[in-house]
């Protein structure tokens, strides 16, 4: 098991264009699991190839268990990588493909099978070893591209969106699944994702990139309760936190402390009129979309989200309020977190 | 609306079979006239014994076979064909192989360098062939010269390409060659870029270097498609004549005889047409075998 690190990394694929990554430092701990978190074109991928050893760093610096790796072969970084589209050797079994980083990095070859068997008994795979790739499922392969990661027993685990191509259904046994695989041999992972619902439930800790700038780096409760900035608070939580924009500040508050007056019990509150023009009912829950009444935010869109429990009426106009205690503010020029001030709302 | 639709379906199904017709015939009269009634005539031929400048025709049998089957300057052929087109193919496949991986990852002028191989597939081969012919020319020849210079040959008695047997029939697959490797270098690439580009880099993340990676992921993963580009290239060279007869017509003493070019030299200069078609017939049942074996092939990377 190991430890991975940058300084500053940087990759410029165009001269002159703005980087896919832009100095970026982060640390792991022993044994956690990562998540790199971000839109599409984040640089969130590059990142981890650049770790892995498939793209080579304009500049900065990567380490593994303390050693600068810059200049190693992935072979030599002791790394395992498990591809978005998985990347099984189509012409090999299940068996040969488990069993090719075992022959690649010259594993004694009376060890293969023991370790084969290991690797796929752990992911519940035994009974496919004489199986095609093409002839499994997509969370079948998922495993099989599993157990050709773990069988070498990497110091480092990186996981490139794996269970984007699966079904909605399946997604969700094959995320817990990873869980429970990665507490099972606890190795260092870095997992990326653009799904904020996998990164909140997954990660030990979120890096939140962005352009290829790292916007915030934390574990899930910090990113979603202390959002560094207006993108980290947008980005995560669904649907997103609530921007209003008064004097030189923006101040947010998430849907769900979005509440009906007579619920909210803190003596500290801002009190708003809220008409709600859609409602959606979602079994557990509804989201509301409105805008305010009155105030100095007057005609400002808002996504509330209740509990069940009451009903709601479009076009008509009720009493809400949030907790002074869960409102956010961002300095509007800069959009970063600042300090909790008063504000004049109406 | 639907009845209207309906009329115009009615017309144009009424127009479609002569507009059919019209357009399958050029085709069909191409194949029947140019490929069907050449080699009926030739088989045709094989069971007689025509000859150019005799009226005289008639059936023999199989004594034309018989006879060639006997005759030295066949087997000799027969081995040369069978020597040509194996090593020129293996040579073949060998260059197109290390071409299609240069040529796979971009680079400044990669454009014109993917041109300029492809130069001696599109130039006429007879133009090819007699540049060729100059460049092994026993006197004018530049690669004697170029050895001469590097003091690798005596320039006084310089190696004679076409004229030694063992140098000619070198000299004629390394011709035959540099036609073929633009074409299945061609198809190699192709099937080199069918790759994902995950695969080879799983197995650099697996820890495989440059060869394991070549012999063990790429290579099988391209085998269906190598294998239609070596059948074609099969066919095509155990059929060409073109580049034996420009270079030496066979010699010297029929050191590079291959099957296409004795039916020629029998058939066509040597007026024994019936000897020079039973040298062609022959050559059907191992074409067709090869055919078959291309079409599975072809069939089964479809299915892929």
């Amino acid at each position: 098991m190991a430890v991975v690190a940058t300084r500053n990394l940087t990759k410029v694929f165009k001269q002159g264009a703005l980087g896919a990554v832009n100095e970026v430092n982060l640390e792991t701990r022993e044994g956690e699991f990562l998540v790199f978190l971000g839109p599409s074109g984040s640089g969130k991928t590059t990142l981890l190839r650049m770790i892995a050893g498939l793209e080579t760093p304009t500049s900065g610096e990567i380490l593994i268990g303390g050693k600068v790796v810059n200049d190693l072969t992935p072979r030599e970084r002791r790394i395992a990588m498990v591809f978005q589209s998985y990347a099984l050797y189509p012409h090999l079994t299940v068996y040969k493909n488990i069993a090719f980083p075992l022959k690649a990095q010259g594993v004694d070859r009376s060890l293969h099978q023991q370790k084969v068997e290991w690797a796929a008994s752990l992911l519940g795979i035994s009974g496919l070893l004489d199986r095609k790739p093409r002839e499994l499922s997509g969370g079948e392969r998922q495993r099989v591209a599993l157990a050709r990661a773990i069988v070498r027993e990497p110091a480092v685990f990186l996981l490139d969106e794996p269970l984007s191509n699966l079904d909605a259904k399946l997604r969700l046994s094959a995320r817990e699944e990873l869980e429970r695989f990665h507490r099972r041999i606890g190795t260092t992972t870095i997992y990326v994702t653009h799904d904020q619902v996998e990164a909140m439930a997954m990660g030990d800790r979120i890096l939140v990139l962005n352009h290829g700038v790292v916007r915030q780096f934390g574990t899930p409760r910090e990113v979603y309760d202390e959002p560094a900035d207006t993108f980290v608070a947008t980005f995560l939580g669904s649907p997103p936190m609530n921007l209003i924009e008064l004097d030189d500040v923006i101040a947010g508050f998430r849907p769900e402390h979005f509440r009906l007056a007579e619920e909210v019990k803190d003596a500290d509150r801002v009190a708003f009129k809220f008409r709600v023009e859609n409602a959606e009912y979602l079994g557990a829950e509804y989201i509301l979309s409105g805008c305010l009444v009155g105030g100095r935010a007057d005609g400002k869109k808002i996504i509330a989200r209740l509990l069940l429990g009451h009903t709601f009426e479009i076009g008509v106009t009720y009493d809400f309020a949030v907790p002074e205690r869960h409102l956010k503010f961002f300095d509007r020029s800069t959009e970063k977190k600042v300090q909790a001030r008063a504000l004049t709302w109406q | 609306m639907a009845v209207s639709q309906a009329r115009v379906r009615s017309v144009g199904a009424a127009k479609s079979p002569l507009l059919g017709f019209a357009m399958f015939t050029p085709a069909v009269l191409y194949i029947v006239l140019l490929i069907g009634a050449p080699f009926c005539l030739a088989v045709f031929y094989a069971f007689s014994d025509a000859r150019i400048g005799s009226k005289g025709l008639h059936y023999v049998g199989l004594e034309n076979f018989r006879s060639i089957l006997q005759s030295p300057s066949f087997h000799a052929a027969l081995k040369h064909s069978i020597v040509f087109t194996l090593v020129a193919q293996i040579i073949v496949m060998v260059c197109a192989n290390i071409l299609s991986i240069a040529l796979e990852k971009p680079f400044r002028g990669r454009g014109l360098v993917r041109f300029l191989i492809l130069l001696p597939w599109v130039a006429p081969v007879s133009l090819g062939a007699i540049g060729w012919k100059w460049i092994l020319d026993s006197i004018y020849s530049v690669i004697s010269w170029l050895l001469g210079w590097l003091h690798l040959v005596n320039p006084f008695d310089p190696p004679m390409w076409l004229g030694e047997p063992k140098l000619a029939m070198a000299s004629v697959i390394l011709v035959h060659c540099w036609r073929l490797v633009p074409f299945s270098t061609v198809i190699l690439l192709a099937g080199r870029t069918a790759i994902p580009k995950e695969i080879p880099e799983a197995a650099a993340i697996d820890g495989a270097g440059f060869w394991r990676t070549l012999f063990q992921i790429s290579l099988p993963m391209m085998l269906p498609i190598m294998s239609v580009a070596f059948l074609f290239g099969t066919i095509f060279t155990f059929t060409d004549m073109t580049v034996v007869y420009i270079l030496t017509a066979g010699g010297p003493y029929d050191s590079t005889q291959t099957l296409p070019s004795l039916a020629f030299t029998t058939g066509i200069t040597g007026s024994d047409l019936a000897a020079g078609a039973a040298i062609s017939v022959f050559l059907v049942p191992v074409l067709v075998v090869i055919a078959y074996l291309m079409l599975r092939m072809a069939n089964r990377t479809e299915l892929a």
